[in-house]
């Protein structure tokens, strides 16, 4: 009945504290099927990671505020899960891949222990102790990791090595959900395209559904089914991979990150970075969040915030497409 | 190489701790200590340091009685040894006292974070305020001297300190992305501190832990002095001393025996304490 393995509903997200409320995510949707990879790619500071985590139920418990907004995760509202349902999801259902390898594993644990802890957490129809260290040597396996050295502490790995471990920590209980926060950003280049085939392959093999969490339009290009970009909190431009990488019409925000994307065929002595800064998350501007860069902007977008606009499975959020502009 | 990869942590930290001289002085010393204090039964019975003869009293060492014999013709070594019985069991006990529940405080508070902490927090500071000997002192005169009561009391005193460093270790663990790492695998609370907090917090803990000991034993002795600890004439490091002071100007070596075993056993933990402080520091690992 539920075709739809995650269903986010206009969610919003402020950080609350003494001094000043950061709108870090305003009224985001977006589905995911199952089997199905869907993409985040925006600036640092547009609110991916803290999308992730409200996913998870993860956010600061103190400042983290989840305004509005419903996530239906199989069915079931996550919000209205009480802490025991959410633990016994969270590894189990559905499960988190961290940004930096260096600092998301215990310095003081064995590794083989990390990746086991999962698998005894939710450890439900009763496996011994010698069947989980058997799946733990499995899970190794699966991301390349000689079972020899299980025993080893994170220090004595290296950051790719590192980034394999925490990937095999998200996999250990095959997740039906799996979000990968920027899995690759720490890692250098040639590393990050073994990790990032890696991921592929497990989550066609595993048959896993994954939200891919990054600002580097390549990976999405190679990973994901369907693309959101996001700006400010807001998903300013969503669609099939085709509808962003191919499509005719495009935001402007888009169009900028594309356009600062060197071209290989053509000599160029610059770049071609989107000028301005990311808003301030505490002071948004009126009407449309990206109108102080945006090289179209009308009068229009500094007072109305504008709304979606859809073309079939392509949604943009601009006043240039909008009819009320276009008559 | 392939060898070295296998090295656990503790053998590590026992490779570092065996390069400084000082550090495995004073284990050989407080091993040595431990070890009368286990054995002072075999090595001279109890009965001894209880047998009054006032033919034989405040006599200088010899073959007979090492140390020589005090006020009441008593055998001071056999006061001494079984003494330090008592002045260890108290350090040892009050500290692990302290530590268990000075952790439990720590742990609550910087897993629950602003509210509890501040509650509890402040609770310690109001602890910690009255100086430690002094509310040792209350508590003991509140439930009445005995070798218990005085655990509890110095135990009780010490946990404020034990909280607070603890407190401020795991401040920094907590909000590490690890921890936030096995919140994303599901792990409750308790596991977290159990698993994930409490080791990476242990080199401070054990650290503070040999150093909180020898200053307990030296509080203890205090309280021992003032007659609020072990009561005569059971021998005890602090009353052994307050015993003694009378005959400090014509027969000093009762003073100065238990003396030399305070300051050994203080002095040991102390030297041990730091070695174990540079051992488990990541940072000057060679």
């Amino acid at each position: 009945m539920n075709e739809y393995l995650l269903e986010v509903e206009d969610l919003k997200i402020d950080y609350q504290t003494d001094l000043e409320t950061v709108h870090a995510v305003n009224g985001i949707s977006f589905t995911l099927e199952k089997g199905q990879t869907f993409g985040i790619v925006g600036e640092t500071g547009a609110g991916k990671t803290t999308t992730a985590l409200a996913l998870l139920r993860l956010l600061p418990e103190r400042t983290g505020k989840l305004r509005q907004g419903t996530i239906r995760f199989d069915g079931k509202d996550l919000l209205k899960q009480s802490l025991h349902d959410m633990q016994s999801l969270r590894g189990k259902r559905m499960a988190m891949i961290f940004q930096d390898p260096m600092t998301s594993l215990n310095p003081v644990m064995r590794v083989e222990d990390q990746i086991a802890e999962a698998l005894m957490l939710h450890n439900t129809d009763g496996k011994g102790k010698a069947e989980i260290m058997a799946r733990t040597d499995e899970v190794l396996e699966l991301v390349g990791i000689l079972p020899e050295r299980k025993r080893d502490y994170p220090h004595q790995f290296s950051g790719g090595m590192k980034q394999r471990v925490v990937i095999a920590m998200a996999l250990a209980c095959e997740p039906e959900l799996l979000i990968a926060d920027e899995p690759t950003t720490a890692l250098d280049v040639t590393i990050q395209a073994q990790v990032l085939s890696m991921i592929r392959e497990l989550r066609d093999r595993l048959g896993m559904s994954m939200i891919m969490i990054t600002h580097d339009l390549g990976i999405i290009a190679q990973t994901c089914d369907k693309v959101a970009v996001m700006y400010a909190g807001e998903f300013v431009e969503s669609g099939t991979l085709e509808d962003i990488f191919t499509g005719e019409e495009h935001h402007p925000y888009t169009q900028g990150l594309f356009g600062s994307i060197p071209n290989l065929a053509v000599k160029t002595d610059r770049l071609n970075p989107i000028g301005g800064m990311v808003p301030d998350p505490t002071k948004l501007p009126e009407g449309c969040y990206f109108s102080p860069r945006c090289p179209h902007c009308m009068d229009i977008c500094r007072q109305v915030h504008p709304q979606d606009v859809k073309r079939g499975t392509h949604t943009i959020k601009c006043h240039l497409f909008s009819e009320v502009t276009h008559g | 190489m392939e060898k070295q990869k296998k090295q656990s942590q503790f053998k590590e930290v026992w490779r570092r701790l065996k390069k400084s001289k000082p550090a495995m002085f004073g284990l050989i010393v407080l091993s040595l200590l431990i070890l009368t204090a286990l054995f002072a039964e075999q090595i001279i019975p109890y009965k001894k340091a209880l047998e009054m003869n006032a033919a034989i009293r405040l006599k200088p060492p010899s073959l007979e009685h090492i140390f020589g014999t005090d006020a009441y013709g008593r055998d001071l070594f056999a006061r001494v040894l079984h003494g330090g019985r008592r002045s260890l069991l108290i350090g040892f006990g009050a500290t692990a006292g302290a530590l268990f529940f000075g952790w439990i405080i720590a742990s609550i508070v910087s897993y629950y974070g602003t509210r509890v902490d501040n509650l509890l927090m402040r609770l310690m500071d109001i602890i910690a305020a009255v100086p430690m000997t002094l509310m040792a002192l209350a508590v003991v005169s509140a439930l009445g001297p005995t070798l218990q009561n005085l655990i509890i009391a110095i135990a009780f005193a010490r946990i404020p300190t034990f909280a607070r460093i603890i407190r401020s270790s795991m401040l920094s663990v907590v909000d590490a992305e690890y921890i936030e790492a096995a919140h994303a695998g599901g792990a409750g609370a308790l596991r977290i501190i159990l698993k994930h907090i409490t080791p990476n917090v242990s080199g401070t803990m054990i650290v503070q832990t040999t150093m909180a000991t020898a200053q307990l034993i030296l509080i203890a002795a205090s309280l021992s002095f003032l007659g609020l600890g072990v009561q005569l004439p059971t021998p005890e490091w602090g009353a052994l001393l307050s015993e003694a002071r009378e005959f400090m100007r014509t027969t000093p070596l009762l003073m100065v025996f238990p003396g030399i075993f305070m300051v050994l056993t203080s002095l040991s933990l102390n030297l041990l304490g730091d070695g174990l402080r540079d051992a488990l520091d990541p940072k000057l690992k060679s």
